[in-house]
């Protein structure tokens, strides 16, 4: 028996309004909104996010591998799970991997997962699917798409819910892509795409899944199909004969918007997040073949402490003030004024020899006094005691705004920068603040800890925390 | 440890100032002979007299040799020193022990800083973290404390900005009487008020500009202080003092007072023998980079009680004409702050209002005995204070 241990989610803080992209380029508004990463944010810190969603409650020690899967890793060549992996403090016996390239790298990441926990090779997997893809300004990729991630820990006991079978096809088609130059999603003419390509392959995959398996469709519970969009996701439901009301996962296009590889496993998360003992749930994803996975549900996911899940973070939220910020987020619109400012400098060996704070946000505690200290310290500033210190992780805790300022001066994506200092329990530290409205700030608030990129200083991006709001007190 | 073996060993004899300001028609080396060229005339002396001398600069040179270039000082022991904005009165803290030890006679110390050949309107940038080094500003790290000073103590911010704004109008009235100064516009509240945003809750007016500028002075041992001029100044207290720079790791760090600031006045205070500072001085040259910075210095030097030195400022306690005068030539708020030069362009001001040789007779005080220079680099939880008493003969 394999299956899911534990699961969770991540959408970013902010959305725009579909009908913000109509006012400043005409055409039709499109409904609903999408969910947009911050400018700090790219496809390996939602991934970040997600994760640590799903690990509420379970030790990083105990997880054998990590997947993570993204159309949209930051780097071509090094490894992105790499630097999940050390945020999280995994084993470095932890076997790690990146699943790139097809819109099926989530599922796929699943699939392999299970096959690794089955042969015996780990007992536990984290899969990560996270994306955030561009469509150019103006398309209907621009209006579909949106930013957000999940997690799963896969494993052979304490099933939430058994993998109890699956299918996979591949096919090779051009329909959508992006080359190695390209920023932005391309496709073929949409017709013969979506005829050929997503019903034709969904439709094969999920019929020779309920033919080989002797499965009644109309008898599973719910139904998480992916989908280019929400016409889309309408044939293939009629095709199948599927009560839209009752049986398909809600695909969140008019609060989300297609998550790309991430899509399909956020909304696997979601359909965990409302399903009862006993419940078929079947997965079909699309993106160069299909994939089918139906899992039989053991327990219903109930609350977890500090979890947040799909629904925490889809009612948190805030829309972005226009679509011109959303270009200048994404880099669409580069301002003159960046440009002239110097290069922000960045040195691999600090960042190396640091990893254990930069990354892992770990404070150090004094053995002798118990005082804590960020960034660590080789000697305690109070006792003086020269390294005696264990590592204390932070990235878990929630803490209060002690002061702050609006930087106005401040090198900033989005001025003006708020630099704050934040108690985190019994250690207090200095940090940026993020997902934030500046008119709502205010000491004593509660924050939390947020994992960012703050540039891509000597051409590589540069990670580190930030303290943000609380999601759960802007509902 | 003997804090009292310095006092009124060192004398003043000769200072010099250039003017202040975006100096584009002057290199660092113009400014320098200007301000060393004064201090030479004013000690009675020239440049061949010199024994040795103190650089102070944080960026314009590197070594101490440009100052023998530019001065054509031949063969002399020379030292650069760097200690963010204390670095003028750092180097003469390290010439006046020499003076004190009786090794020299007759020292040179030097502070400069050429900015505006940068093109940029803040500070360079330096060496630092490449992640958890940025996001900061100067103002927005003193804004980290004004923020908490007014959460602290109860202060509407609105109303603190109010409090802070008073501290600009004073210092750019004292500056229209400083021939020197970069700034001579006289302010009123409502302008600072309505300027535009740097750092909430600081704005414009409540940040001191970057400028170019050099100061210099001459010392000697007291007891020869007399064969040059009858009205030397005595050097009573110089401390420099390090913290460890706590802020950042420090659960306790206040945010709302300078910890680095109180211990080395309270060092000054031992070596100059000063026990009630807000009796005892008559002037105060203090460094006013931010608004807020000079609020909460108020408080570090013991002259306003902890939390209440707003009431001073209501007060005009510190005005020119009040109680005690404070930054009598507008500070840096009116001089700009060419970081190696402030200590000394201090030193030039206090020495001079003692000796009754203000620039501008408005300006001068009436017999003051005692003038005290602060200079603070880093900034708050990370501070580098000096503290330097002057007394009259």
């Amino acid at each position: 028996m394999v299956g899911i241990k534990a699961c969770g989610a991540y959408i970013p803080f902010f959305r725009l309004k579909r009908e913000d992209i109509a006012k400043a380029l005409g055409g039709g508004a499109g409904r609903g909104e999408k969910a947009v990463a911050n400018f700090d944010e790219d496809s390996v810190t939602m991934a970040v996010a997600a994760a640590l969603d799903c690990l509420q409650g379970i030790e990083p020690s105990t997880v054998d591998a990590l997947y993570f899967a993204s159309t949209t890793m930051p780097y071509k060549e090094k490894q992105c799970a790499a630097i999940v992996a050390s945020v999280l403090g995994l084993r470095r016996d932890a076997f790690t991997s990146d699943f790139s390239s097809s819109l099926r790298a989530g599922t796929i990441a699943i699939k392999t997962a299970c096959d690794a926990v089955k042969s015996g090779s780990a007992k536990n997997v984290l899969v990560v699917a996270s994306d955030s893809r561009l469509g150019g300004a103006g398309t209907p990729f621009e209006l579909t798409f949106g930013d957000g991630a999940a997690a799963f820990l896969i494993g052979d006991t304490d099933l939430l819910a058994t993998l109890e079978a699956e299918y996979t096809h591949t096919n090779e088609f051009i329909d959508i892509w992006r080359t190695k130059d390209d920023e932005f999603v391309r496709s073929w003419e949409d017709r013969f795409i979506f005829d050929k390509g997503y019903q034709n392959n969904i439709l094969e995959g999920v019929g020779n899944f309920v033919k080989d398996q002797g499965i009644n469709l109309q008898e599973v519970d719910k139904v998480v199909l992916s989908a280019p969009d929400a016409r889309r996701i309408q044939g293939a439901i009629k095709a199948m004969k599927l009560d839209i009301k009752s049986q398909v996962q809600n695909p969140l296009f008019d609060q989300v918007g297609n998550t790309g590889a991430a899509f399909a496993p956020m909304m696997l998360v979601a359909a965990l997040e409302d399903a009862k003992k006993g419940n078929k749930i079947l997965v079909a994803n699309y993106g160069d073949g299909c994939d089918v996975l139906l899992f039989n549900v053991n327990e219903p996911l109930g609350d977890i402490e500090g979890r947040r899940g799909t629904k925490g973070y889809l009612n948190s939220k805030a829309y972005m003030a226009n679509y011109e910020k959303y270009l200048r987020f994404r880099k669409i619109l580069s301002l003159e004024a960046e440009r002239t400012r110097p290069p922000q400098s960045s040195f691999a060996p600090v960042l190396w020899r640091d990893q254990k704070w930069v990354l892992g946000l770990n404070a150090s505690k004094c053995n002798e006094c118990g005082r804590l200290f960020f960034p660590p310290q080789r000697i305690c500033a109070y006792c003086q005691s020269k390294d005696k210190f264990e590592y204390v992780k932070l990235s878990g805790r929630k803490g209060t705004l002690f002061t702050f300022n609006l930087d106005f001066l401040a090198r900033s994506d989005d001025s003006p920068e708020v630099f704050t200092r934040v108690h985190l329990g019994d250690v207090g530290i200095y940090c940026r603040m993020t997902d934030r409205i500046p008119e709502q700030i205010d000491i004593d608030m509660p924050v939390e800890m947020t994992f960012r990129k703050f540039h891509e200083g000597a051409g590589y991006p540069n990670y580190f925390w930030k303290c943000m709001p609380t999601r759960e007190v802007r509902t | 440890m003997n804090l009292e073996a310095i006092r009124g060993k060192v004398a003043v004899i000769g200072t010099g100032c250039s003017k202040f300001g975006e100096n584009w028609d002057k290199s660092a080396s113009d400014m320098i002979i200007d301000a060393v060229f004064e201090a030479l005339e004013d000690a009675g002396m020239e440049l061949k007299d010199i024994e040795a001398a103190w650089l102070g600069t944080t960026t314009t040179f590197f070594t101490a040799l440009p100052l023998a270039e530019i001065l054509k000082l031949k063969h002399i022991p020379i030292s650069r020193v760097e200690n963010a904005c204390a670095t003028a009165m750092d180097a003469l803290r390290n010439a006046m022990y020499s003076v004190a030890a009786g090794v020299f006679d007759r020292v040179l110390v030097v502070g400069v800083e050429k900015l505006k050949d940068m093109g940029i309107s803040g500070l360079p940038e330096y060496w630092s973290h490449p992640v958890y080094g940025t996001g900061a500003t100067a103002p927005g790290r003193y804004a980290l404390c004004a923020r908490r000073y007014f959460h602290n103590n109860n202060i509407d911010p609105d109303k603190g900005k109010e409090i802070l704004a008073k501290i600009a109008v004073k210092n750019h009235y004292n500056g229209s009487l400083a021939p020197k100064a970069f700034f001579r516009n006289r302010i009123d509240v409502e302008r600072v008020l309505k300027a535009p945003l740097i750092a909430w809750p600081l704005g414009l007016f409540d940040c001191c500009g970057n400028a170019d500028g050099a100061a210099a002075t001459i010392i000697c041992r007291k007891d020869m202080a007399k064969s040059f001029r009858d009205d030397y100044v005595q050097i009573m207290g110089n401390a420099t003092v390090m913290g460890p720079g706590l802020g950042k790791e420090d659960m306790d760090h206040a945010f709302d007072d300078f910890p680095e600031t109180a211990a080395a006045a309270k060092m000054a205070y031992e070596q100059a023998g000063i026990t009630n500072p807000r009796k005892d001085l008559s002037l105060v040259c203090l460094h006013d980079c931010f608004t807020i910075a000079e609020l909460l210095e108020y408080e570090g030097l013991g002259l306003s009680p902890k939390g209440q030195s707003q009431e001073d400022v209501e007060a005009g306690s510190f005005e020119l004409d009040g109680e005690l005068p404070i930054n009598t030539d507008g500070g840096l708020k009116a001089f700009g702050h060419p970081v190696g030069a402030t200590g000394l362009r201090q030193c030039y001001e206090i020495s001079r209002q003692l000796q009754g040789k203000a620039d501008l007779p408005e300006r001068q005080l009436k017999d003051p005995k005692i003038g005290l220079s602060l200079t603070q680099g880093g900034h708050p939880g990370w501070l580098i204070p000096n503290v330097t008493i002057f007394a009259q003969p």
